[in-house]
């Protein structure tokens, strides 16, 4: 089973752009590993520090439409050089979404008042979260407090994340 | 049920269905660039499987930075011109040759109607305005276009913009399609195929329709479509007059592409722009939309009039006339990128290189490099950049740079007055 989950880092923000993401100034490295140490260095977010809240997270929490504009994969591919490979938003940009899934990583869409709920109930506090793919769960956990919380992951999605990405689906089968 | 437009182009490209909402799309073409393809040809190689379906079905460019600006971007270009090379992709396009993809590209007759094709790029999305399915993705779906000639998307869904009356003298689509973003919001369109329909796009050029679909991905949108028509027609005659006898044949069958009237739509948009005036972006997300009279007088380090929203001809022409005669404000640094060589040759021809010049503007290359900040204008930190492109996004132009979006009628008469102000082109 794949791993997808730890501590979360919460970016209570819609409108996540992929330039924040990562800046075009990187796009320049070939290699996806080199992208690690910019992850997030353009968020306009009030008090955070990539350099400082980064580091451990395996997580990420954010507003709608996280990922929007420019389709670079980069995006993804920073995260998942931090160890981030489940991303949890209210709602997605279809490139970044279908980037991550076509990644093997997990995009997992909550409705805007569990996220809200959520966000107030953990987001002051240190917290992990884990996504359970075969009985279609989160569950967030809190010092003593747990909680899990149900998501849909469509057949298809499933199915890339099993054969770790789009290219190993594709290739084995057109 | 009618279909849409989409529907129609779905239902003849579709070669797998994996799952009740997801169709595996044959793809007519794959455009490819230097930023995003170099990685997705290494994964190939890496799996053993440096392949591509279809060298004719490929179309090359380096454009977002060239001339190489340091090793690693002359890698990049170095990856993707060997490929092609390897691979007999002649239909690629080097410095002395090159352009915007998005402007190129559609400028070699590439695109037809009904046509199904992706890039690893957002901006992909404008070539919708000749009625095809262009969306933007990212490297692994490039990859398997690639390999396969293959891309999967989800059911479409389509919503209509009716754009109705005319435009006043000095208002663009650029005003339209920022007007109809801050409208509908970034998120207004996302997951949506947006359908541009109504007597405003119809009397539209090519061009204009390529700036109003090339922003539908700023509202989300995964591609904007314009219908087929005699304009169509005529842009593509020379690449299409050996298949019809007459443009007006050509016309007639491009409307194959065109929805049924009794076509279903999530959502429909009536978007009067009669009473638009020229408009600018004023915070960090491009649907921070505001009248450029209500923006009058903030303060401009840089002005940039290119990138694959508006540095075709009729935006070089439209910024000249604003020029001409004029030196832009001392304090401001001015930038011209006409987008293919085609349209720098034109406007050397037509005199207007030579107003930029006077008037005081760098004219750079054909390149994509200071619209998402890689090169030839970068701003340093706190600078103001009036830019005819498309993302204002925070850092976008540079870190900690700001990015105001208008038409390069505005963009220009602000370079002279040294902040953002309308043009003497708008006439209410």
């Amino acid at each position: 089973m794949k791993d997808f989950g730890g501590k979360v880092l919460f970016l209570n923000r819609a409108d996540i752009n992929t330039d924040e993401i990562i800046p075009a100034k990187y796009l320049t490295e070939i290699e996806r590993q080199a992208l690690k140490p910019y992850l997030l260095e353009d968020l306009k977010l009030e008090g955070f520090d990539p350099k400082r809240d980064i580091p451990g997270r395996r997580v990420v929490m954010a507003g709608a439409n996280f990922g929007c504009g420019s389709s670079r994969e980069h995006a993804p591919w920073a995260l998942e050089a931090n160890g981030i490979r489940l991303v949890i938003a209210e709602s997605f940009a279809r490139i970044f979404r279908q980037n991550m899934f076509n990644c093997g990583l997990l995009a997992v869409e909550l409705p805007a008042e569990t996220m809200a709920r959520l966000f107030k109930e953990f987001s002051t506090r240190d917290t992990h979260a884990a996504a359970d793919v075969s009985r279609n769960v989160i569950e967030f956990r809190s010092g003593k407090h747990a909680e899990e919380i149900p998501f849909t992951l469509a057949d298809f999605d499933r199915a890339l994340v099993d054969a770790g990405g789009w290219l190993g689906y594709a290739d084995a089968r057109y | 049920m009618g279909k849409t437009v989409a529907e129609k182009i779905f239902e003849s490209h579709v070669v797998d269905r994996p799952a009740e909402d997801v169709w595996v799309l044959r793809l007519d073409s794959v455009f490819c660039h230097e930023i995003t393809t170099p990685t997705a040809i290494l994964d190939l190689m890496e799996r053993g499987k440096d392949r591509v379906f279809d060298p004719a079905r490929i179309k090359a460019v380096i454009d977002h930075v060239t001339p190489a600006k340091d090793s690693k971007t002359a890698l990049q270009g170095k990856v993707l011109r060997d490929w092609a090379r390897r691979h007999g992709i002649t239909d690629f396009f080097d410095i002395g040759r090159n352009g915007v993809c998005h402007v190129l590209f559609p400028e070699k007759g590439f695109i037809r109607p009904g046509y199904a094709v992706v890039m690893g790029d957002s901006h992909t999305c404008t070539a919708g305005a000749f009625g095809a399915f262009t969306p933007g993705v990212g490297t692994t779906d490039l990859a398997v276009a690639i390999l396969k000639g293959v891309c999967a998307f989800r059911t479409p869904r389509t919503m209509k913009i009716t754009l109705t009356g005319g435009l006043a003298p000095g208002v663009f689509a650029k005003d339209v399609i920022l007007s109809v973003i801050g409208r509908i919001g970034m998120n207004g369109a996302t997951h949506r195929i947006v359908e541009f329909d109504g007597p405003t796009v119809a009397g539209m050029d090519m061009e204009a329709r390529m700036t109003l679909c090339n922003m539908t991905v700023e509202a989300g949108g995964t591609c904007g479509i314009c219908y087929p028509d005699a304009v169509t027609a005529d842009y593509l005659w020379e690449f299409i007059r050996g298949d019809y006898p007459s443009r007006e044949a050509a016309a007639a069958d491009f409307r194959r592409w065109l929805p049924d009237p009794d076509a279903a739509y999530e959502e429909v948009v009536v978007h009067d722009v009669s009473a638009l005036e020229p408009v600018t972006t004023f915070g960090l997300k491009p649907d921070n939309v505001k009248p450029v009279r209500e923006m009058e007088g903030t303060r401009i380090d840089q002005v940039f009039i290119g990138s694959c929203t508006n540095g075709r001809m009729s935006d070089l022409r439209s910024a000249a006339s604003v020029l001409r005669g004029k030196k832009i404000h001392p304090l401001v640094r001015g930038i011209v990128c006409p987008t293919t060589y085609t349209i720098y040759a034109q406007a050397l021809a037509e005199g207007l290189i030579q107003v930029f010049l006077d008037a005081g503007f760098c004219v750079t290359n054909p390149t994509c490099g200071p619209c998402l900040g890689m090169s030839t204008g970068v701003l340093a930190e706190g600078e103001v950049c009036a830019s005819t492109s498309n993302r204002n996004f925070n850092g976008r132009m540079g870190r900690g740079g700001m990015v105001h979006l208008m038409s390069p009628a505005t963009a220009a008469a602000s370079a002279v007055a040294g902040r953002i102000t309308n043009s003497p082109l708008f006439k209410r």
